[in-house]
C-alpha cells in the first residue's frame, strides 16, 4: 500500500456536507427505529456535519477524538436502547470518525494513480461499494442462518425475543437435538462412510483417467472427455431416476454399494477437471529424467509425479467429497432408509418436521466448509511453490 | 449422447497429429532405419501404439465405470419414452381382435372383441393387472382408469351367468377337481395327489390331456391359463382350487360351436355330453351389453381408439405427449388448450434460466473484475466469501432464502421497518418467478464467477493503461479493449449457469410455488407421484438433448478443460 | 447398562424364537416406512421401541411414504423389496392392493383379537376397507387459523376459506386435487351427499376448479405435512389445511397462536400394509410385527404422543393423556363429539378410482 498521490487536507466545504449525507442514511435508520424517519434524517445529518467539524477544526488530535466520537455514541445508544443499541452506536461512532478523518485527510486519493479525475475516484469508490453489496448478497444466508440456529423456538422464525437480544429467545438445543438425536448421528455416520468412499473411487480412478487422458495421443480423446464430464452435465433428477431404475433391476438399490457407486459417478468431472487443469502445467521431461535415471514407471509416478499434481488431486478429491457430502437427489432414489445420509435427513427435516436442527447442522458444515477450504488456499500456496521451483 | 461421440474420432486420430518424423522419409531414397534396425516408420508407428495403448489402459477403468454406473442407467430410463408393451400385454385377445376394426366408422367394436374383452380383463384382474394398464391409458385419455377399475370389480358377475347355469345342470361342474380329472392327465393327478401329502420339492406343472385339448381348444387354452396363473403366480395348491368363471363361459363356447364331445372317454365324459345337449337352451351373456351396463363409456368410440392407438409395443405418444399433442386416429394433433402444459413449461425454464444467468453475468462481473485485479492476498480472502456458499449445503442456502424472502421475511421485514412498503402491500418475493430467479442467482453466482475470474487473470492490464494513454476514455477502454478480452470467460460462465439451472430441482421446488418450477420439477412429478414414467423419461430425453447441445457448444467455444473450479 | 439390555434383548428373543420355532425364521431386521416427524415419533415410542425391546429385532426407520406407490411399484418391478411394513393412507392402500402391491391378509388369524375376546375384524369394524390394509389410526384433514390475524370474528365453516373478503390473505392448500375438490364444490352451493355425484362428471370437476379459481392467486400450495404449521407460524397464511396433528403440535406444544377450525374436516385413515413378494423369513417378522403393533394396547399407547384416534373400538377407552404435557387428550380428537358435528364424509374409494383422471386436470390447472 504505498503513496501514490501526494495528498493535502480538503476544505470544510467538501467533507462536512459528505459526512452529513451519510449522517442522514444513519439517521433514518434511528429515526424509523424511534418513530420518525423525518426527524432522524434532520436530526443525523445535522449531528453528523457538527462531528465532522468538530473533530477536524477543533480536536484536531485524531485518535483521541475518534475514541471519543465512539465512546459518547455508544453510550448515546445504551440510553436509548439498552445493550445492542449501544453496539450499533459504538459501529456508529467508529464508522464516522474514520469516515470524517478519511475525507479530511484525502486518504482517499492516496492509493490512486495521480491523474484521475473526481469522478472517476467517486467511480472507484462506488465500484467498490457495489461489489461489497454483491458480496454481502452471497453471503447474506450464511449469516441469516447461524443466528436461528440459536433459536429457541421449533421454526425458522426470527422471534421477537431474539431481536431484542433476550438471552431467553437463544437457546443450543438444537444443537444438544443434533449431538443427541440417533437420527441425526446415524446420517452423519452414513455421510462420513459413503463420502470418502466415494470419494477414493473417484479419486483413484480420476487421476489414472486424467493421466491417461493427457499424454500426447489419446484416440477420440473429446468423446471421451464428454462421457466422463457428463455425469456433472445431465440434469440430477434424470441422473437420480435413471440409476433408480436401473440399480434396482441389479439388485444395487438400497446398498451402501449403490450408494458409493453413484456418487462416485457424479464426483468424477470435478477430479478429471482439476487433475487435468494440474497436469497441463505438468513438465513431462520430469518423468523422462526419471527413467534415465534409472527408475521405473511405478516409482517415477509416486516419487516423481504425484508429488506434484497432488494439490490437484487434493483440491479435486474435496470436491468429489463435497458432491457426495452435500447430495440429495441422487441418495433420495438410489439410498434406502438405511444409507440415509446428512442431506438426506435434512431434506426429510425440512418437509415433514420443522427443526432449526437443520440450521444447527448447516452452522457446524459451514465451519467445516470454512476449514477445508483454507487447507485449499494452502495446497495452492504450496503448489505454486512447487511450481516455481520446477523447472518450467 | 451420439451426438459427442461422434464428434471425435476423425479429428483425433493420434497418427495424423504431431511427429513430423514419418514426413521426412519418403524424400529418401530407402527407408530411414532406427537403432534396432527396423524401418524407423515402423518402428514410430509402434511406439505412438504403445503410447495410445498405455493411455487407453490408463482410461479404460474408469471409462468402464462411468459407462456402467451412470451412462447405461440413462440409456436405460431413456428407453422408456416409447416402450408400451402394458396395452398389448395385459390385453392380447382384444387388440388382436381390435386390430382390423375401423373407429372412423362411427361404429363401435363388433361383440367379438367385447369377448376378447371381457376374457382379458377377468385374467388381468385375477393377476391385478388391469389398473396399471388402466392409469397407463389414463394418461393418454382422461377418464380410463376409473373405467378399467369398475370393469375390474364387475367382470366376475358377467361370467357366473354360465357358470351358474353349468352347475344348475349338474353338480359335477362345482366341484375343481372333477374339472382337474376331466382336464389333465393321469400321470399328473397321480404326481399332485403325491405331492399334496408330503408337498416335497415345487408342485408338479399342469399337464393337459392331449384329446381334451383337441375337442374343446378354447377351454383347454382357458384352462391352463387358470391352471398356470394358480400354480406359479398364487402358489396355491391346483389340486384344491375351482375354476374361474371364464373357463366356463370358454366350456360353453366350445360346446356351441358344436364341439365333438362324443369322440371323448374317461372322466367328465358323460357330462359333457349332457352339457352339450343342454348349451343350446342356456341363457347366453350379451358382453357388448354387459360392459355398457358396467359403464356407457365402453360404448364411446373415444375409448376403443384409444387402445388401438396404443396397441403397438413402442409408441411416440410420450414424446408427443411430452409437446403438448396426442395421437390420434388422424395422426398426431394438438391437445386441447386447458391440456396444454409442457411446452409453457419448456419455455418458461428456457426464460427463466435465461433471466438467472443474465443476473449472474450482471452481478459476477464486478465481482470477478476486483478479484481479478486486487492483490492476491486480498483476492483470495474475498475469494474465500465467494466460495463459501458454493460450500455450503444448497438445501440450507435455499432454506435460508425462504427465511429472508417471504411475506414476513427480513427483507419485508426491513423494508417495511424503513417504511419504504407499506405493512399491507408487502412483495411478494417467494412462491413466484422472483423467489426462484433470487435464489437461483445465488446459488449460481460462484459458477459464473470462477470461469470469468480465470479467464480476467490472464488480460494484462497494461492493456487499459495503453488505450487510456492513447486518449480513450474509461467507457471506450472498457469496453473497446478489455470486454471484449473477458467474453470468453462470460460465454464460459454463462453456459455452465445455463446448463446447471435448467436442471434444476430442488430450489424452484422449495421456493418456487407454482409459477416458478421447472421441467424438471414436471419430472420428479411424474416419477413420484403420478407414476407416468414414460413422459417424465420422454421429458428427460428432451431436456437431456437441449442440454447436450448446449455442452457441445460449451466445448466448441470454450474447450472443456478451460473450466476450472476454485482458482 | 448396555450389558443388561443385550441380557434383556437376549432372553426375549430366546422366548420369542421359542414361541415360533415351529414356524419359519423370522428376520432380525425390518424396515418400516412411514411419514416421518411427529407421527413417526409417536410410532417409535409406541411400537418400536416396545417391539424392539421385546425381540432384539433392529427396526430401520424410512420416511418414503408419500412415494410409497411410486417407489413399491419400482420394487416390484425390479423384484428386489427392500421394505417390510409401509404406513400409507386408506386411499393409496386401495391402490397398492389393486395392484397386487401388497398382500392380503387374514384379519382375524394375523391380527389379535382384543382384550375382551372380540374377533380383529369386529374390533377394527367399518376401518376395515380392503384386505391388505391394516387399520391404525383416525386422522383428519382440517384448517388451523391465526388468531391475530383473524380480527373479531374467526372463521366458523369451512367455506370461509373461500372468503377473501372478510379474511384477507394467503391461504395453504394442499398440492393435489384431494380434499380441494370437495370443498370447493361444497362452499360452491352443493349439498353434501351429492358432492361425489358431481365429481364424478366432467363438468362437476370444472365446477369444482372454477371455485378454486376464485382463491388461486391467495394459495401457496404445500405438498409436506410440516408446511402449513410452518407457514402459520410465521404468519405467512392466515389459514391453512393440514393433518389435525400437526395443528395440535404447533397450538400445545409450540403456543402458537393458532386454533383449530374443525368444521368440514374430512377423516382418513392410516393403515400398515405389507409388500408383496416379501421372503418368507421377512414375511414372518412383519406380520410379528404388524400383529403386536396393531394391538390394543398399542393403539392407544400412540394416542399419548400424537392427536389421532385409534382404530380399532376397544383401544378408545384406553386414551389417556399426553406423554410429556399431561393434557387429556379426547378433547383434541378428531372423532370426539364436540369436533365432529361437520364432518365431511371423505370417500377413499371415489378417489381410488378417480385419482388419476382428476389429478392429471388438477395438476394442469395448477401450471397454467
Amino acid at each position: 500500500m504505498v503513496a501514490l498521490t501526494p495528498v493535502s487536507r480538503t476544505a470544510p466545504s467538501f467533507y462536512v456536507p459528505v459526512v452529513a449525507t451519510a449522517g442522514a442514511v444513519a439517521g433514518l435508520f434511528v429515526g424509523t427505529a424511534q418513530g420518525s424517519s423525518l426527524l432522524g434524517v434532520v436530526i443525523g445529518a445535522l449531528a453528523m456535519a457538527a462531528v465532522a467539524f468538530v473533530l477536524t477544526q477543533v480536536v484536531k488530535a485524531e485518535k483521541p477524538g475518534r475514541w471519543a466520537l465512539l465512546a459518547l455514541l455508544a453510550a448515546v445508544g445504551f440510553f436509548m436502547g439498552g445493550l445492542p443499541a449501544g453496539l450499533i452506536g459504538a459501529a456508529f461512532g467508529w464508522f464516522f470518525g474514520w469516515f470524517s478523518f478519511w475525507l479530511y485527510e484525502s486518504r482517499y486519493r492516496q492509493h490512486l494513480v495521480p491523474y484521475l479525475t473526481p469522478g472517476q475516484v467517486l467511480w472507484h469508490y462506488a465500484f467498490r461499494v457495489i461489489c461489497g453489496a454483491i458480496l454481502v448478497f452471497l453471503i447474506t444466508p450464511i449469516i441469516v442462518v447461524m443466528p436461528l440456529s440459536f433459536n429457541a423456538q421449533n421454526f425458522f422464525t426470527f422471534t421477537p425475543e431474539m431481536l431484542r437480544f433476550d438471552p431467553a429467545g437463544y437457546s443450543l438445543k438444537h444443537y444438544e437435538d443434533f449431538f443427541t438425536n440417533a437420527d441425526w448421528q446415524g446420517a452423519l455416520a452414513n455421510s462420513i462412510k459413503i463420502a470418502p468412499a466415494a470419494t477414493l473411487l473417484s479419486v483413484t480412478f480420476g487421476t489414472l483417467a486424467a493421466i491417461g487422458l493427457s499424454q500426447p495421443h489419446v484416440p477420440f480423446r473429446r468423446a471421451i472427455m464428454a462421457i466422463l464430464i457428463s455425469p456433472m452435465i445431465v440434469p440430477l433428477i434424470i441422473s437420480a431416476a435413471g440409476m433408480y431404475f436401473f440399480y434396482s433391476r441389479i439388485g444395487l438399490q438400497g446398498t451402501y454399494l449403490g450408494v458409493v457407486l453413484a456418487h462416485a459417478a457424479l464426483g468424477i468431472p470435478f477430479v478429471i477437471i482439476t487433475v487435468t487443469a494440474t497436469l497441463v502445467g505438468f513438465d513431462n521431461s520430469l518423468t523422462r529424467a526419471a527413467a534415465n535415471m534409472g527408475a521405473n514407471p511405478v516409482t517415477t509416478f509416486f516419487r516423481v509425479q504425484m508429488p506434484l499434481i497432488l494439490p490437484g488431486v487434493i483440491s479435486g478429491g474435496l470436491f468429489a467429497f463435497i458432491t457426495s457430502f452435500d447430495e440429495v437427489v441422487v441418495v433420495l432414489f438410489v439410498g434406502s432408509a438405511g444409507q440415509k445420509t446428512l442431506p438426506w435427513q435434512m431434506f426429510t427435516g425440512l418437509r415433514e418436521q420443522i427443526s432449526p436442527t437443520i440450521l444447527a447442522v448447516a452452522t457446524i458444515l459451514v465451519i467445516v466448509s470454512i476449514a477445508l477450504l483454507t487447507v485449499v488456499e494452502l495446497l495452492r500456496r504450496r503448489s505454486e511453490r512447487l511450481r516455481g521451483m520446477s523447472p518450467a | 449422447m451420439t451426438d459427442n461421440t461422434a464428434a471425435g474420432p476423425d479429428q483425433f486420430d493420434g497418427a495424423a497429429s504431431g511427429r513430423p518424423a514419418p514426413k521426412t522419409e519418403t524424400a529418401d531414397s530407402g527407408p530411414m532405419l532406427a537403432a534396432d534396425g527396423r524401418p524407423l516408420k515402423a518402428s514410430l508407428n509402434r511406439a505412438l501404439r504403445r503410447q495410445k495403448l498405455r493411455a487407453m489402459m490408463l482410461i479404460a477403468p474408469l471409462l468402464i465405470f462411468v459407462l456402467v454406473t451412470f451412462i447405461a442407467p440413462i440409456a436405460d430410463m431413456l428407453f422408456r419414452s416409447v416402450e408400451n408393451q402394458i396395452v398389448s400385454e395385459t390385453l392380447p385377445r382384444t387388440t388382436t381382435e381390435l386390430a382390423t376394426w375401423d373407429g372412423d366408422a362411427g361404429e363401435i367394436p363388433p361383440p367379438v372383441v367385447f369377448e376378447a374383452l371381457y376374457k382379458d380383463i377377468f385374467i388381468a384382474q385375477e393377476r391385478k393387472l388391469h389398473t396399471r394398464l388402466g392409469s397407463r391409458l389414463n394418461y393418454e385419455l382422461t377418464g380410463v382408469s376409473s373405467l378399467f377399475r369398475k370393469s375390474g370389480r364387475n367382470v366376475d358377475d358377467m361370467g357366473e351367468v354360465y357358470q351358474d347355469q353349468f352347475e344348475d345342470l349338474n353338480a359335477f361342474w362345482e366341484d375343481g377337481e372333477n374339472w382337474n380329472r376331466m382336464m389333465a392327465t393321469p400321470d399328473w393327478l397321480d404326481d399332485i395327489t403325491a405331492w399334496s401329502e408330503d408337498r416335497e420339492g415345487s408342485q408338479p406343472p399342469f399337464e393337459m390331456r392331449e384329446e381334451v385339448a383337441a375337442v374343446l381348444p378354447e377351454t383347454a387354452a382357458t384352462f391352463q391359463t387358470f391352471a398356470d396363473f394358480v400354480q406359479f403366480e398364487d402358489e396355491d395348491n391346483l389340486a384344491n382350487e375351482d375354476p374361474w368363471a371364464i373357463v366356463y363361459s370358454a366350456l360353453y363356447e366350445d360346446l356351441q360351436s358344436g364341439a365333438d364331445v362324443a369322440s371323448l372317454s374317461g372322466p367328465g365324459a358323460t357330462e359333457l355330453q349332457e352339457a352339450a345337449a343342454a348349451v343350446a337352451g342356456f341363457e347366453s351373456v350379451d358382453y357388448t351389453a354387459a360392459f355398457h351396463d358396467v359403464d356407457e363409456d365402453w360404448h364411446d368410440i373415444e375409448v376403443w381408439q384409444t387402445i388401438q392407438t396404443y396397441s403397438p409395443d413402442f409408441t411416440s405418444g410420450y414424446f408427443l405427449n411430452a409437446v403438448d399433442m396426442k395421437k390420434s386416429p388422424d395422426g398426431p394433433e394438438m391437445r386441447p388448450e386447458n391440456e396444454q402444459l409442457h411446452i409453457m413449461l419448456f419455455m418458461r425454464t428456457l426464460f427463466m434460466s435465461l433471466v438467472i444467468t443474465g443476473s449472474c453475468i450482471l452481478l459476477g462481473y464486478p465481482v470477478a473484475w476486483i478479484l481479478a485485479n486486487l492483490p492476491a492476498r486480498t483476492a483470495n480472502l474475498l475469494m474465500i466469501l465467494v466460495l463459501l456458499p458454493f460450500w455450503t449445503s444448497l438445501l440450507v442456502r435455499t432454506s435460508a432464502w425462504k427465511v429472508m424472502l417471504q411475506q414476513q421475511g427480513v427483507v419485508n421485514d426491513t423494508l417495511v421497518w424503513l417504511g419504504i412498503v407499506a405493512d399491507d402491500s408487502r412483495l411478494a418475493l417467494i412462491n413466484n418467478q422472483t423467489g426462484t430467479i433470487i435464489a437461483m442467482t445465488h446459488i449460481l453466482l460462484p459458477f459464473m464467477i470462477l470461469p470469468l475470474y480465470s479467464v480476467m487473470k490472464t488480460i494484462p492490464p497494461s492493456y487499459l493503461r495503453a488505450a487510456k494513454s492513447l486518449g480513450a476514455t474509461n467507457w471506450t477502454a472498457f469496453w473497446r479493449v478489455y470486454f471484449p478480452q473477458s467474453v470468453p470467460g462470460i460465454g464460459a460462465g454463462s453456459i455452465l449457469v445455463f446448463i446447471l439451472s435448467i436442471g434444476y430441482y430442488i430450489t424452484p421446488e422449495i421456493v418456487g410455488g407454482t409459477t416458478g418450477t421447472f421441467i424438471s420439477n414436471r419430472i420428479a412429478y411424474h416419477i413420484s407421484s403420478s407414476l407416468n414414467w414414460g413422459l417424465a423419461a420422454a421429458l428427460g430425453a428432451i431436456l437431456l438433448a437441449v442440454v447436450l447441445g448446449l455442452y457441445w457448444a460449451y466445448d466448441k467455444i470454450v474447450g472443456i478443460d478451460n473450466v476450472k473450479l476454485g482458482g | 447398562m448396555k450389558l443388561t439390555k443385550t441380557l434383556l434383548a437376549t432372553t426375549a428373543l430366546t422366548v420369542a424364537a421359542g414361541m415360533v420355532s415351529a414356524e419359519t425364521e423370522m428376520a432380525d431386521e425390518m424396515t418400516i416406512v412411514s411419514w416421518g416427524g411427529a407421527y413417526s415419533n409417536s410410532q417409535q415410542q409406541a411400537y418400536h421401541n416396545p417391539y424392539m425391546e421385546m425381540t432384539g429385532v433392529n427396526i430401520i426407520n424410512d420416511e418414503s411414504s408419500a412415494e410409497a406407490v411410486a417407489k413399491l411399484r419400482a420394487m416390484n418391478e425390479a423384484g428386489n423389496i427392500t421394505w417390510d411394513v409401509v404406513d400409507v393412507t386408506a386411499a393409496d392402500s386401495i391402490r397398492l392392493c389393486d395392484e397386487g402391491l401388497a398382500m392380503e391378509i387374514d384379519f382375524d388369524e394375523d391380527l389379535a383379537a382384543a382384550p375382551d375376546g372380540t374377533s380383529a375384524s369386529d374390533d377394527f369394524g367399518d376401518t376395515i376397507i380392503n384386505d391388505c390394509a391394516i387399520p391404525l389410526i383416525v386422522f383428519s384433514t382440517t384448517f388451523g387459523y391465526r388468531t391475530d390475524m383473524v380480527g373479531d370474528t374467526p372463521p366458523t365453516t369451512v367455506c370461509d376459506v373461500f372468503d377473501t373478503e372478510a379474511y384477507p390473505g394467503k391461504r395453504s392448500l394442499e398440492k393435489r386435487p384431494i380434499g380441494n375438490m370437495e370443498w370447493a364444490l361444497l362452499c360452491d352451493g352443493v349439498a353434501k351427499d351429492e358432492i361425489y355425484d358431481v365429481l364424478e362428471t366432467p363438468e362437476g370437476q370444472e365446477q369444482a376448479l372454477a371455485k378454486l379459481d376464485t382463491i388461486k392467486d391467495d394459495v401457496i400450495w404445500w405438498s409436506a405435512g410440516a408446511d402449513t404449521p410452518q407457514l402459520l407460524a410465521d404468519g405467512e397464511v392466515v389459514m391453512g389445511s393440514t393433518y389435525n396433528g400437526r395443528l395440535f403440535s404447533v397450538i400445545e406444544e409450540q403456543n402458537q397462536p393458532v386454533e383449530m377450525l374443525w368444521d368440514g374436516q374430512m377423516f382418513d385413515l392410516d393403515v400398515f400394509i405389507i409388500p408383496a413378494g416379501l421372503p418368507e423369513d421377512r414375511k414372518a417378522r412383519a406380520l410379528d410385527y404388524v400383529r403386536f403393533a396393531s394391538d390394543t394396547q398399542r393403539l392407544a399407547d400412540q394416542a399419548k404422543y400424537i392427536s389421532y384416534g385409534p382404530a380399532r373400538a376397544s383401544s378408545a377407552p384406553l386414551v389417556s393423556t399426553h406423554a410429556e404435557l399431561g393434557i387429556d387428550m379426547a378433547p383434541h380428537m378428531p372423532t370426539d363429539p364436540a369436533n365432529a358435528t361437520n364432518v365431511f364424509n371423505f370417500n377413499y374409494e371415489f378417489w381410488a378410482d378417480y385419482r388419476d383422471d382428476i389429478d392429471a386436470k388438477f395438476q394442469a390447472w395448477l401450471a397454467q
